[in-house]
């Protein structure tokens, strides 16, 4: 139980700091709003080729959203030094991560709800009734692992003089399965493929998934050293 | 830094090291131009693929010996790891940039395209931008211990992706259809010969730039020790 306590207070302490500044989620926000319009203004929307490329699109906004996310993540933890404060809690080291990966989920979840309706009305894109429970699956578990690798790495590149510079460099090569198995699935289901189509790729993000979560529990504790 | 102050020598096999480096390296090349016939249809650029295959097993080797280090580095918190890792994955960056030059240039001779999205091609790149972000990790700090201990790490889990990596790419591309069928390569046993030798010339050759790279890296840090005390010394 004290596992989960100490993670709970770790979102919760994230969650509340950020809803008294809101300086998080208002930037992935507008950015997030502004990747969109990039978009139209790259593609033009009329066109018929937005349809094939619309799951790309959708999956690059919240992958560069996210980024902004993670950045602050632990970097926000060095004023004062809070994050020696974290490490004496008495708790597990991993209990940090997951702390703050499931605050930084609920940050992802929030631009994905606010922006996915925006895509697609501003693209005239019609996304199918059916469509919607698997295409929920398949941004939660593509969502899942871009947080579960990009937290863990926050935390590593939070230390280094450019910490906003080295995160997305050493974020992305790590994360191409979930990137590929991402876009590969949502453009399945928007496209009504049947079933056997999308959920080798499912499949290949759970298994990443699990696989960045379980990651942590081992190394989390060499990063957090002294 | 248990490095004093004298000089570090070399290693006490280096002159063996280097000249086996130097004549298996030597015999690879006389098999490999004037031994071992030309492949039929392809001709001399055939040739490439002694360089190419070979280059590719040392930098999967330097990568793996990376994750090697990395783990022995994190439970023992000794810098000697950390030197071998840094400088093997420097030689595994080096020979994958070998891979991905050569790979265009025999896929233009022989599929009559400089690219393909194939699995192989396109692993090999991302094990690239891995290793790139690695030795970028170990600019990004200035202590030599966070430097260890994060690129450590980072080594670990690079290493873990790379499979993952590799299987998502092929899911992808039994999805779309293959405009390339790789491989489907027929040897001869005089060119297997030849394969064999130059995969063992490369591999020595590997120990050579690791050793010889440990040592750069012992004189780099005994050089910053001086400097160091040159300072304290003057202040």
């Amino acid at each position: 139980m004290n596992t989960l306590n100490g993670i709970r207070a770790i979102i919760w302490k994230d969650l509340a700091s950020e809803f008294r500044t809101k300086e998080l989620l208002s930037s992935m926000l507008i950015f997030a709003v502004l990747t969109i319009i990039v978009f139209v203004f790259a593609f033009d929307p009329t066109k018929d080729i937005v349809r094939q490329v619309f799951p790309g699109m959708v999956w690059v906004c919240f992958l560069f959203a996210g980024i902004l996310g993670l950045n602050r993540s632990f970097v926000s933890e060095k004023t004062n030094d809070c994050i020696t404060g974290l490490i004496l809690c008495p708790v597990d080291r991993s209990v940090i991560y997951f702390g703050k990966m499931t605050a930084n989920l609920i940050y992802i979840s929030i631009v994905e709800i606010v922006t996915l309706p925006l895509f697609a009305v501003l693209f005239n894109y019609r996304i199918p009734l059916k469509a919607v429970l698997p295409l929920v699956l398949v941004i939660f578990l593509g969502s899942l692992g871009f947080i579960a690798v990009g937290t863990f790495l926050s935390a590593l590149s939070a230390n280094a003089r450019s910490s906003e510079i080295l995160l997305p460099v050493i974020l992305f090569p790590i994360m191409v399965p979930v990137i590929l198995g991402a876009v590969q699935a949502s453009a399945a289901v928007l496209a009504m493929a049947p079933a056997a189509e999308w959920i080798s790729w499912i499949k290949i993000l759970a298994a990443f998934d699990a696989i960045f979560l379980a990651i942590p529990l081992v190394l989390f504790e060499y990063i957090l050293e002294v | 830094m248990k490095y004093d102050y004298e000089t570090p020598r070399k290693w006490k096999y280096h002159n063996i090291l280097a000249w086996t480096a130097f004549l298996t390296v030597s015999a690879a090349l006389y098999l490999i131009f004037m031994w071992v016939p030309n492949e039929k249809i392809q001709g001399p650029v055939s040739k490439i693929i002694y360089f190419h295959v070979s280059s590719a097993w040392l930098a999967f080797f330097a990568f793996f010996v990376v994750m090697v280090c990395s783990i022995a580095y994190l439970k023992t918190k000794d810098l000697k790891w950390d030197i071998i890792s840094h400088v093997s994955a420097e030689v595994g960056v080096l020979f994958t940039t070998i891979v991905l030059v050569t790979g265009p240039i025999w896929g233009r001779a022989s599929w009559n395209a400089w690219w393909t999205w194939d699995h192989r091609l396109t692993t090999t790149l991302i094990l690239w931008f891995i290793y790139v972000a690695y030795l970028m990790i170990r600019s990004a700090f200035n202590e030599e211990e966070k430097k260890a201990r994060f690129s450590a790490i980072f080594g670990i889990i690079g290493f873990i992706d790379v499979p993952i990596v590799w299987m998502s790419i092929r899911w992808w591309r039994t999805i779309h259809p293959n405009i390339v069928s790789s491989g489907g390569f027929a040897m001869d046993p005089s060119m297997v010969q030849t394969l064999l030798a130059s995969l063992a010339a490369f591999t020595v050759l590997y120990f050579y730039l690791l050793e010889k790279g440990i040592f750069v890296q012992r004189i780099r840090s005994q050089v910053e020790l001086l400097k160091q005390r040159i300072t304290e010394e003057n202040s």
